[in-house]
């Protein structure tokens, strides 16, 4: 952690950094590559060992739609999140991917509780205060800790203020510095993510695409978070900067011990920055898992056709590869599919989709999946696995002779889970 | 062997502005065959829009300097008159653009655009004929129910079935050369794929020539036949697109390759950045425009990268592969520096 009282800190890797600086006078100084890949980094590794910083239970929200006319009733609920569980370990990240709608940016929006949720809890830190039902007044503390990392960096930044107001408005409404060591930490933190300094007299029209959003990111932690949410922080960048701001991020984390809720769409970049991945689909989690198994052994037949949907590199003069169609778009979060939510454009459904929502069960170590047919691509079982767990038959009509049992209640992971061979319950 | 259907050579677009005069793009030269995609790839102010905009003759002739030669069908393009120009948008070439709701009116309805789009080149089709063929159109691309949704206003269509309207649009009068630019960005990736699989089984069906400009390596990678590498208003690399991408030879190239990450990937690859910024158009750095942001320059002797501006010639891999730079041994620096560390796995199996 920095402290205000301690002298700035470099930043690990000057080379990254100061690239970003280049100008006329320092053309002559030379990188050569090697240094260059230093500063870059290998995807985030996975920690199994420390305790969740955010424990998210049972979360909701459901927006109200109102009828037209003089009497505004409510007509309706757009289900947003409906009901989701997952936990961010402290210092980890968690990616949460999906189409647009699915729910992914309302998330990051309820934890740092620009909405208040309809129900659910969401336990933080280490006191495990419950952000879903805290006051604006009980909340501001504990805004410090959670902070927001936005897409546009051309609109989340003020036109109208300097670099150095924005930056330091944290400092000021929190009033954790006296207002002579604004401008000091303000310094500090330009320099962490890689701006010079002296630049904090500047407006935001002066930088470019990169620098803003590293602007965007010395504004989240001038507070010293515990938790960012990042929506979408690189896919408004060139793809040169977006591979400068990932890097950037990866430092941070590592070096002020930031927890990430990274919310994107971008497949690839998710499985770069985040050792856990949660697929999001209309309001639901339907899979998540370490990366291994969501990016190699992916069991829900949604992951597997977003995964076959990601352009390749390395698909270079093959031609397109044979990918798995999903036909139309989302159904309307209003009025939701009966059970499984997406039966209506999943190649796999049965009946039982739309009578049993299959719930969030645990398959592995670190694997949880929601569909009655979870398998891996191509070898997806021909009855229900879920039937005996949940007390109904093959067609998922209640069946007398077996008892449900509860299943995917625990946000973390359990000790033990439902092995898909044996259909019986195993532990490491 | 035919005349390729788009000949650009040596063209030049200037714009003058208060601050000075914008070079965005400087001597591009590429061509690009019927039922062939070429893909032209770079960031943003590369120059890889304005030029294809050139292509139909987009630029207001009163503030932009367009030299060179643009030949669509044998047919010169630069200072074409407008009402020829008109003829030949739509045409003979047509345009998809990526906000599909900035594109579209939305005060009309999609079928009586559509039906507006084919009027304007059959001045003799009833109404209803054009109604029709709008309805055929959507057909064509995959909008279900047709004839009822011809009926609807833009903001009615998803933003897949969007797209797929102005793909129907810039499709209607089976143009012979089909310039998307950047058409799946603002799309999730499900969507994505239906669109790129649209426009390759029309591109098939039609035999067109089709351009498509984008950031997104891989669309380029699942797309393009050829790949044309732009920098600062130059084309720097260009090429057959398995070449380009697997075995690139101008350091830009390799800088764009190892700052996106690869969803099937090694996971012990290393994302190294590009440092710096795109250069200003306004005051382009001299020789190599990439020589301040570039890596390797440092292989190179003496201040040649700042001083003298390389030609695109073809590289160590043969004729058909251009490279815009002063290393002498490209092929060996990435396969020995540069892959190693962007791309452990590959070197393995290799």
């Amino acid at each position: 952690m920095t402290d205000v009282n301690h002298p700035p800190q470099q930043p690990e890797n000057p080379a990254v950094t100061e690239g970003e600086e280049l100008s006329a006078d320092n053309r002559e100084q030379r990188l050569s590559f090697a240094d260059l890949a230093d500063s870059g980094h290998a995807a985030a590794q996975l920690r199994t060992d420390v305790e969740p910083v955010l424990t998210v239970e049972d979360l909701k929200m459901w927006f109200p739609v109102k009828s037209s006319g003089l009497v505004r009733r409510t007509i309706g609920h757009v289900q947003a999140v409906d009901g989701i569980s997952f936990q961010v370990p402290r210092g980890g990240s968690l990616g949460l991917v999906g189409e647009s709608g699915c729910g992914k940016s309302t998330t990051g929006r309820l934890i740092t509780r620009l909405y208040t949720p309809t129900a659910g809890s969401m336990r933080f830190g280490e006191k495990q205060v419950d952000l879903a039902t805290m006051s604006n007044r009980e909340l501001k503390p504990i805004r410090r800790d959670v902070q927001m990392i936005f897409q546009d960096p051309y609109t989340s930044l003020n036109p109208r203020h300097t670099v150095g107001a924005i930056i330091g408005a944290p400092l000021e409404v929190h009033k954790v510095v006296p207002k002579n060591k604004v401008l000091p930490r303000v310094q500090e933190l330009l320099e962490i993510v890689g701006l010079n300094p002296e630049h904090y007299n500047r407006y935001p029209n002066e930088f470019s695409g990169g620098q803003r959003q590293r602007i965007g990111i010395a504004r989240a932690l001038t507070l010293n978070p515990k938790l960012l949410v990042a929506d979408e922080p690189v896919s408004a960048l060139d793809v040169s900067i977006q591979a400068q701001v990932i890097n950037l991020l990866q430092e941070l984390q590592a070096e002020f011990d930031i927890a990430f809720l990274f919310i994107a769409h971008d497949l690839a970049v998710v499985r770069h920055f985040c050792p856990e991945v949660a697929v999001m689909y209309l309001g639901k989690i339907v899979e998540i898992a370490d990366r291994d198994s969501i990016y190699g052994h992916a069991h829900h037949p949604y992951t597997q056709a977003l995964l076959s949907a990601v352009p390749d590199i390395k698909s270079a003069g093959h031609g397109r590869r044979e990918r798995i169609r999903l036909e139309g778009d989302v159904p309307s979060p209003i009025n939701p599919p009966s059970g499984c939510r997406f039966r209506t454009r999943c190649p796999l459904a049965q009946e039982i989709c739309a009578k049993v929502e299959p719930p969030l069960l645990q398959i592995g170590p670190r694997h949880k999946v929601a569909c009655h047919f979870a398998g891996e691509i191509g070898r997806h079982p021909a009855t229900p696995v879920t039937a005996g767990l949940l007390g109904v038959d093959k067609q998922g009509s209640p069946d007398p002779g077996t008892t449900p049992q509860p299943v995917g209640t625990n946000p973390g992971y359990d000790k033990e889970w439902f092995d898909l061979g044996s259909q019986q319950m195993v532990s490491a | 062997m035919t005349e390729p259907f788009l000949v650009v050579e040596d063209l030049t677009v200037k714009f003058p502005t208060e601050d000075g005069l914008v070079n965005a793009v400087t001597e591009l030269s590429y061509s690009v065959e019927q039922g062939r995609t070429l893909g032209i790839v770079g960031e943003s102010g590369s120059g890889k829009s304005v030029s294809s905009m050139a292509v139909l003759g987009l630029h207001d002739t009163r503030t932009a300097r367009i030299t060179g030669s643009i030949k669509v069908g044998g047919q010169e393009v630069v200072g074409l008159g407008e009402s020829k120009l008109r003829k030949l948008r739509g045409r003979e070439v047509a345009m998809i653009f990526q906000d599909a709701l900035a594109a579209l009116h939305p005060f009309y309805k999609v079928g009586s655009q559509l039906a507006e789009a084919y009027l304007v080149h059959h001045p003799s089709a009833s109404k209803r004929d054009a109604r029709r063929k709008a309805v055929e159109m959507l057909d064509r691309v995959g909008i279900p129910q047709p004839d009822r949704r011809v009926d609807d206003f833009p903001h009615q269509f998803s933003g897949g079935m969007r797209q797929r309207a102005m793909i129907a649009m810039g499709l209607i009068n089976d143009p012979k050369l089909l310039i998307a630019d950047e058409p799946t960005t603002a799309l999730d990736v499900t969507v994505q794929a239906q669109i790129l699989d649209l426009l390759q089984d029309l591109q098939r069906e039609f035999d067109s020539a089709v351009i498509i400009i984008t950031h997104d390596l891989g669309v380029i990678a699942e797309m393009a036949d050829d790949i044309l590498v732009m920098y600062g208003g130059r084309g720097v690399e260009h090429g057959p697109a398995k070449e380009v991408l697997t075995r690139p030879l101008m350091p830009y190239t390799w800088g764009l390759l190892s700052s996106v990450p690869d969803v099937a990937g090694d996971t012990a690859a290393k994302l190294v950045p590009i440092p710096g910024n795109p250069p200003s158009l306004l005051d382009p750095p001299s020789g190599c425009a990439f020589h301040p942001r570039c890596a390797h320059s440092d292989k190179v002797q003496g201040n040649l990268c700042s001083t003298a501006l390389p030609r695109l010639e073809p590289g160590p891999s043969g004729p058909g592969h251009l490279t815009r730079c002063h290393l002498s041994d490209p092929a060996t620096v990435f396969e020995t520096e540069v892959l190693p560390v962007i791309a452990p796995d590959l070197l393995e199996e290799s």
